[in-house]
């Protein structure tokens, strides 16, 4: 595979840019693998390229149902950021915040990262305590946070709306300028692109269909392209994986449901950075093509069907449109669902289960995209070693049995009510 | 939109109703910790037929038990929540 520069694209340039080859293979799989990970999506392919590269293995595959980043890789709203209240999340989310930085570079890959900053409104004085604790929590972690007063917001974002009695009076901010956007099929391209170089057969139009299992133990997986046997085998399908793990006989501390996003046509530079909110649950941001990217709550009632309901994607849109006046006057041009693993905490499942070989990595409930490198990077040593990594340690799975869950909305087992 | 089948008010639409919970996560007050613990943390969660509990929040306020296809969507059978309703 050659590698991607400016000078080769020169010369492609004297050639008619005739030069260009497929960034990854379509093998054919292989009777037997070291590892399988199961699942094409961003984490899936960061895992594969880490334990290549970082733990030195090369008989490793990708098995994809589909084709690859087809699934919530490719219908997120590309947010990354590390601005949560806890000690676990933070070292996880910052840990990855810090890969992206120089992911494009790792990949020889540009994954348009872009560190626009990550804005949350404050609308009330109870608003503004919430969000200095949050920031408070943040720095004590190192991480960059800044709480802004109103005219910080309003100059920040000329187009909110600053008046006394707008829908959702703002009167404050929280924001990590560390925080923004990546382009989500560059990530998927890039990680496979790099995977598929150092000999990570990349599987597609694969999907498992069973566990093959040695007394209780998985020793491979059974597959719409046959058997193929394997030393550990990774889940990495965040959204259906109830489904693959009901396989094996699991019942997880998950719930699948809907979450949506739309964009608008394309205009000129009109929100600088991501825009969320403490008090209504929508975020906006402005993708390089000039849509602007929008969602909101979950759809709240379990559902593994990639639709949802206009009534959820109008309620974040009257909340857009009061935040921001002017978006009333663009016009929608398309809209998605994915299905998320809302597990019982909000926070991620990535460890061992109670089968033998068999590892989870799911439960990112609507925040996997901005994960995927720390993800990649932990599940890899995970499945590699076998133990957890220090960063994942946390979020294993028997942490429901042993009451150590990580819960940020205090919410407890009803992902609904989240 | 779900089109809804209220025993009691006949066919609404979903924006009526609110999810609950499924049936196998509702726990009986004399089941024993483990039990308990595994109905309250663990769902089956299926790509395919489930009952799941529903309230008709903005109709009738009643409870209701719907079998639904997690995919498809297609509701296969529903009726009131009652002293026989549960396991």
């Amino acid at each position: 595979m050659t590698k991607y520069s400016a000078f080769g694209l020169l010369r492609g340039a004297f050639g008619g840019q005739r030069h260009w080859q497929p960034a990854w293979r379509d093998p054919e799989p292989k009777k037997s693998y070291d590892i399988i990970v199961i699942g094409g999506g961003g984490h899936g392919l960061a895992t594969a390229f880490y334990l290549a590269k970082v733990h030195g293995l090369r008989n490793i595959a990708v098995l994809e149902k589909g084709w690859i980043g087809g699934g919530n890789t490719g219908r997120n709203t590309t947010l990354v950021r590390s601005n949560y209240r806890q000690k676990p999340l933070h070292d996880f989310f910052e840990f990855g915040l810090k890969m992206w930085e120089h992911l494009s570079d790792e990949l020889n890959y540009n994954v348009m990262f872009s560190p626009r900053g990550a804005l949350i409104l404050g609308h009330s004085d109870s608003d503004m305590t919430r969000l200095a604790e949050r920031g408070d929590a943040m720095r004590v972690s190192g991480i960059d946070a800044e709480l802004l007063t109103r005219d910080q917001v309003a100059k920040l974002e000329p187009l909110l709306d600053m008046s006394r009695n707008a829908r959702f009076p703002i009167v404050g901010g929280l924001t990590q300028r560390r925080g923004g956007t990546a382009r989500h099929d560059a990530v998927a391209w890039g990680y496979a692109s790099a995977a598929d170089g150092l000999g990570v057969d990349i599987v597609q139009k694969c999907e498992v269909t069973g566990f093959i299992r040695d007394g209780e133990a998985v020793v491979g997986v059974e597959t719409t392209r046959g058997r193929i046997a394997a030393g550990r085998v990774g889940i990495c399908v965040a959204g259906h994986s109830g489904h693959v793990a009901g396989l094996a006989g699991l019942k997880l501390p998950i719930e699948s449901q809907t979450l949506q996003a739309l964009v608008t046509e394309g205009v000129k530079p009109m929100i600088n950075g991501v825009i969320m909110s403490q008090s209504v649950h929508c975020y906006i941001s402005q993708s390089d093509k000039g849509g602007i990217v929008m969602g909101g709550d979950p759809d709240n009632w379990p559902s593994y069907a990639q639709r949802g309901q206009p009534m959820v994607t109008g309620h974040a849109i009257a909340q857009a449109i009061a935040l921001v006046p002017a978006l009333s006057r663009l016009r929608m041009v398309r809209t998605w669902a994915g299905v998320t693993d809302m597990s019982f905490d909000g926070s991620p499942i990535i460890g061992e289960t109670p089968v033998a070989n068999l590892y989870l990595n799911g439960g990112w409930c609507y925040g996997g995209f901005k994960a995927t490198p720390a993800s990649g990077w932990t599940y890899a040593h995970t499945l590699a070693t076998g133990k957890p990594h220090e960063l994942n340690a946390p979020f294993a799975l028997d942490r429901f049995r042993s009451g150590a869950t990580i819960d940020e909305n205090g919410v407890g087992p009803m992902p609904n009510h989240r | 939109m779900l089109l809804i089948n209220c025993p009691h008010c006949g066919p609404r639409a979903q924006v009526e109703f609110t999810y609950e919970r499924t049936v196998d996560s509702v726990v009986q007050p004399a089941a024993p910790v483990g039990e308990a613990m595994e109905r309250l943390f663990t769902r089956a969660n299926p790509r395919g037929l489930d009952d799941e509990i529903w309230r008709h929040s903005f109709g009738c306020r009643a409870w209701l038990v719907m079998t639904r296809h997690r995919a498809t969507h297609e509701i296969t059978a529903i009726r009131a929540a009652g002293p026989d309703a549960l396991p």
